[in-house]
């Protein structure tokens, strides 16, 4: 890493990360590509087989997909039914290039959106053709009966979301995420119906089996009986979602975690930009440090409720006894233009300052209060209870407090990456055969995701492009052979797993894992979270070594490796985080800019994010070299032909 | 870590006596254990009182208790739990993950037991296997339309009432409460809800009556029992579905046998 550093940090491109765009023009690129790509003869599908890990919007709508074309998919998730996939849990909705609201949206307009959202941080062809298979997905959806909002004359509706100018996001009431999984899970088991896809329910990814250089197989842990099983395929597509649990407090589900990535990762899948983590503002805070799970309120609530901690430390009263004089408007006082309503990433820093300052609220003073008594003043308790109902009352469910009486407490946390493994044009990892869809790669949202994107680049992703670039390369580089579970790379990658298996029942030492979690979760929140230097990241980066060595001193798991043991599942997990956190430190360290959710402190301009464009527009992969802590970086430069690059102003 | 403070001081907190099912697997004799555990606050969520629990246990060197859940926030299904003999607990309108320990009296005592029914079989402790619910989806809970082969989503108008309806039976998260609570261990309002979903959007309708009909076997194929117009499915749901819905089911299912 040290290495590195020192050289000239202008990109030049490593071989391992072509990007293999296509040429031509941007608009016309994947239509072209497309009509050149090597075909799977129908006769032929049926002797692949593919394997796909993850249920959600990415992993259940490849694996329907690819049985519908007849392929034999093996598909498996972690929970027990592929509908429980977390993308169930997005709430706001789905973007598409539509224009059904006749506002002047296009493709070329959400493309841009999305390119200057992610700070100029993605690849321009990715981009594009997310913008263009945007309209497809609407259509799939609908056909496959998810009940979209409509307008009295039957049309599909449409609502302005994050800040965008158009009209373009299409919801289904506040669960949007759930109905398109519902969708893909049902296609999915339609599939399972015709057989063509074999479902297998509670398993985990512990291992990527490789044969001559290519992914072609996996192991996973069958977590009822704790048996380690193998499989083989042709190609392997991981659809295993983010790695926001490295924070401990996340928005993400109790079983989310990056380990099948990791894994591939030290099979030497680059790992790319893994600083880029967002946070959201608006959840609701943690009650104590049991818990790791926050729930998420839409940052809607911003548009009327206004931001506050009272002026001095330590100020004990009841919000409403603290009168308007010793309340100090933060967001207001320092950002007069935008007040409330500054972007995420501002937002959430702000309240973390106030925090760190000694004025936070609350139980646990990380908190900031959100306050609609003004609101309430000036529309009415009933026009108020008409735009955020359901959030009030949901925080109430939660909180017990009346926020129509009390101010919201809310605080921010982790709740997207947009790093993963790298993926080509062709969503296939520096690994051939191994493809990476979702939240799991690091492709189309550059350094910040906006909102009502997520869901539909894993739709993207698993409906209308590994379809057609999953048998491109199967035709031009992967023969239909019969390699068996036999063969000793198996043998092998089980034996890596049962070591550590092995290993982790042997300490008996006395703390559990939660504990290691909840102590890195710290170090990475504070030091590796909405604003870093040079200094904390440095600081970090010995603290993660050193709770990595106690760990393995340590940490205590009960009960046996050979039978359903959610502590032991944990462990491995934590084994993971502990590594991939350091990972996020070393490239937020070596990315000397800030850009989107990466915010170094050293590189701001009145507040807000300075990129430098001569220096860091390229993407960052990191090579597993055998030692965590010695990365190896790769780059891929990225070359914007459409738009001209921009500093991103909210003023 | 020793040197590492608490996220927040320690609350006092109450204490409770919980009686919890064990199991050690699918064909072992269960029973009812007691475990009491502390410093839980008004606020926390019943999950989370039992991942308290769990650590207690790990750290006295006991095997913790199964249980499972993922999203915390009410909505992938994956909780369930029978609570003091209610599935889901005693809050209407809400899964186990976002039952707050407020509702129970400090120092009371609570019966955790898992969903039990004939097609539910016990896994470990708490946790049971409701494979079945994705095989009823598997006999027809679909639209049979291929990636690609959809026209656009505008030539398809749904009336905003339908829309509406059908949005109402989609919002089923698969839990199986309604299996638990119900005598019969049917698995109706479950079923009921993905037929009706569709039978009331025009994409629906090409395959409705063999929908129905297919579903409709395969529960009873698969052990769930006969409904029997208890209602105690629709009052566990945590997503208040109603038995509307399985009036809607049986006119379905009985047009399409009588006229299929």
């Amino acid at each position: 890493m040290s290495t590195t550093l020192e050289e000239d940090l202008r990109a030049v491109a490593s071989p391992l990360m072509n990007s293999n765009v296509p040429e031509g023009p941007l608009e016309s690129k994947w239509t072209d590509y497309k009509s050149h790509m090597k075909l799977v003869n129908p006769a032929n599908k049926r002797k692949y087989t593919i394997i796909v890990v993850g249920t959600g919007l990415a992993g259940g709508a490849a694996a329907a997909s690819l049985g519908e074309m007849g392929y034999k998919v093996l598909n498996f998730c972690i929970q027990d039914s592929p509908r429980r996939a977390h993308s169930v849990a997005a709430q706001g909705g789905i973007n598409a290039a539509k224009n059904y609201a006749n506002d002047g949206d296009s493709v070329y307009r959400l493309f841009y959106d999305t390119i200057k959202g992610g700070d100029y941080r993605a690849r321009e062809a990715n981009v594009h053709r997310l913008a263009e298979v945007s309209v497809n997905i609407i259509d799939q959806c609908a056909a496959q009966g998810v009940p979209f909002a409509r307008e009295y004359g039957g049309a599909l509706t449409n609502r302005s979301f994050g800040g965008a100018q158009v009209s373009r996001t299409f919801y289904a009431r506040g669960q949007t995420g759930q109905q398109l999984l519902l969708g893909a899970y049902s296609s999915l088991m339609r599939q399972v119906h015709e057989k063509t896809v074999t479902m297998y329910t509670r398993r985990e990814m512990l291992e990527l089996v490789m044969v001559d250089g290519k992914a072609r197989g996996i192991v996973v842990r069958n977590l009822i009986n704790g048996k380690l099983e193998t499989y083989a395929g042709h190609a392997v597509l991981l659809c295993t979602g983010g790695y926001g649990t490295v924070f401990y407090l996340s928005t993400n589900a109790v079983n989310s975690n990056p380990t099948a990535a990791w894994r591939c990762h030290k099979q030497g899948a680059l790992f790319a930009n893994p600083c880029y983590t967002q946070i959201h503002p608006t959840c609701i805070p943690q009650e104590g440090d049991y818990q790791s799970k926050l729930t998420l309120m839409s940052e809607s609530l911003r548009n009327d409720g206004r931001v506050w901690v009272p002026k001095e430390p330590g100020d004990k009263r009841k919000p409403n006894e603290i009168p308007d004089d010793q309340r100090d408007y933060f967001l207001e006082r320092r950002y007069p233009a935008f007040g409330n309503l500054v972007p995420r990433d501002i937002a959430s820093r702000a309240a973390k300052l106030e925090c760190d300052n000694g004025k936070g609220v609350g139980l646990t003073g990380k908190a900031v209060y959100l306050d609609f008594r003004d609101a309430i003043k000036r529309l009415g308790k009933q026009t108020v209870k008409e735009r955020y109902g359901n959030l009030f009352q949901m925080y109430e469910e939660i909180t017990n407090e009346d926020p129509y009486k009390v101010p919201m407490r809310i605080y921010p946390a982790s709740h997207y990456t947009m790093g993963g493994l790298w993926v080509d044009y062709n969503l296939m990892t520096n690994i051939p055969g191994l493809f990476a869809l979702g939240e799991a790669n690091f492709s189309d949202h550059g350094a910040n995701r906006l909102g009502a994107s997520a869901l539909m680049q894993g739709l993207a992703d698993g409906y209308f492009v590994i379809p057609y670039t999953l048998g491109n390369y199967l035709a031009s580089s992967q023969p239909a052979d019969n390699l068996t579970t036999e063969h000793e790379a198996f043998q092998a990658a089980v034996a890596r797993v049962q070591e550590m298996t092995d290993k982790l029942l042997s300490i008996q030492g006395d703390t559990t894992p939660t504990e290691f979690w909840r102590a890195l979760g710290k170090i990475v929140w504070n030091h590796v979270g909405m604003a870093r230097n040079a200094a904390g990241l440095k600081q970090a980066i010995e603290e993660i070594k050193a709770l990595r060595a106690e760990f393995w001193k340590k940490v205590k798991v009960d009960g046996k490796g050979d039978t359903l043991n959610k502590n032991l599942e944990f462990a491995g997990r934590v084994v993971d985080y502990l590594e991939l956190a350091e990972l996020m430190a070393i490239d937020a360290l070596h990315r000397e800019e800030s850009c989107g959710g990466h915010f170094r402190e050293e590189y701001q301009k009145d507040g807000e994010a300075l990129r430098n464009d001569d220096k860091f527009c390229y993407v960052a992969g990191w090579k597993y070299t055998g030692d965590v802590s010695q990365p190896e970086l790769h780059k891929e430069p990225l070359h914007f032909e459409s738009i001209k690059l921009q500093q991103r102003d909210y003023k | 870590m020793s040197k590492e403070e608490p996220i927040a001081k320690k609350p006092q907190g109450s204490r409770y006596t919980l009686r919890v099912w064990r199991q050690a697997g699918k064909d072992k004799a269960g029973g009812l254990q007691t475990y009491t555990v502390n410093g839980i606050i008004p606020n926390m969520s019943f999950l989370e009182m039992l991942d308290v629990l769990n650590e207690q246990l790990v750290k006295e060197g006991k095997e913790a208790i199964a249980f499972d859940s993922d999203c915390r926030e009410g909505i992938c299904g994956m909780c369930s739990l029978v609570i003091d003999g209610v599935a889901h607990g005693p809050h209407a309108g809400c899964t186990t993950c976002s039952v707050r320990m407020r509702d129970f009296p400090a120092g009371s005592t609570i019966t955790i037991e898992p969903f039990r029914a004939r097609a539910f079989p016990v896994i470990k402790d708490l946790v049971v296997d409701r494979s079945s619910f994705d095989q009823i989806i598997a006999a027809g809970g679909y639209v049979s339309v291929n990636t690609g082969a959809a026209p656009d989503a505008n030539c398809i108008p749904v009336g905003k009432e339908a829309a509406d309806k059908a949005m109402d039976a989609a919002a089923c998260i698969g839990c199986g409460a309604c299996v638990a609570a119900c005598p019969n261990a049917s698995a109706s309002l479950f079923t009921a809800a993905k037929i009706t979903q569709l039978a009331m959007l025009p994409q629906g309708q090409p395959e409705r009556k063999k929908r129905v009909v297919a579903m409709v076997e395969e529960m009873d194929r698969l052990g769930f029992g006969d409904c029997s117009n208890h209602g105690e499915c629709e009052a566990v749901c945590p997503k208040e579905i109603g038995i509307n819905h399985i009036a809607q089911m049986r006119r379905d299912y009985l047009m399409a046998t009588l006229a299929p």
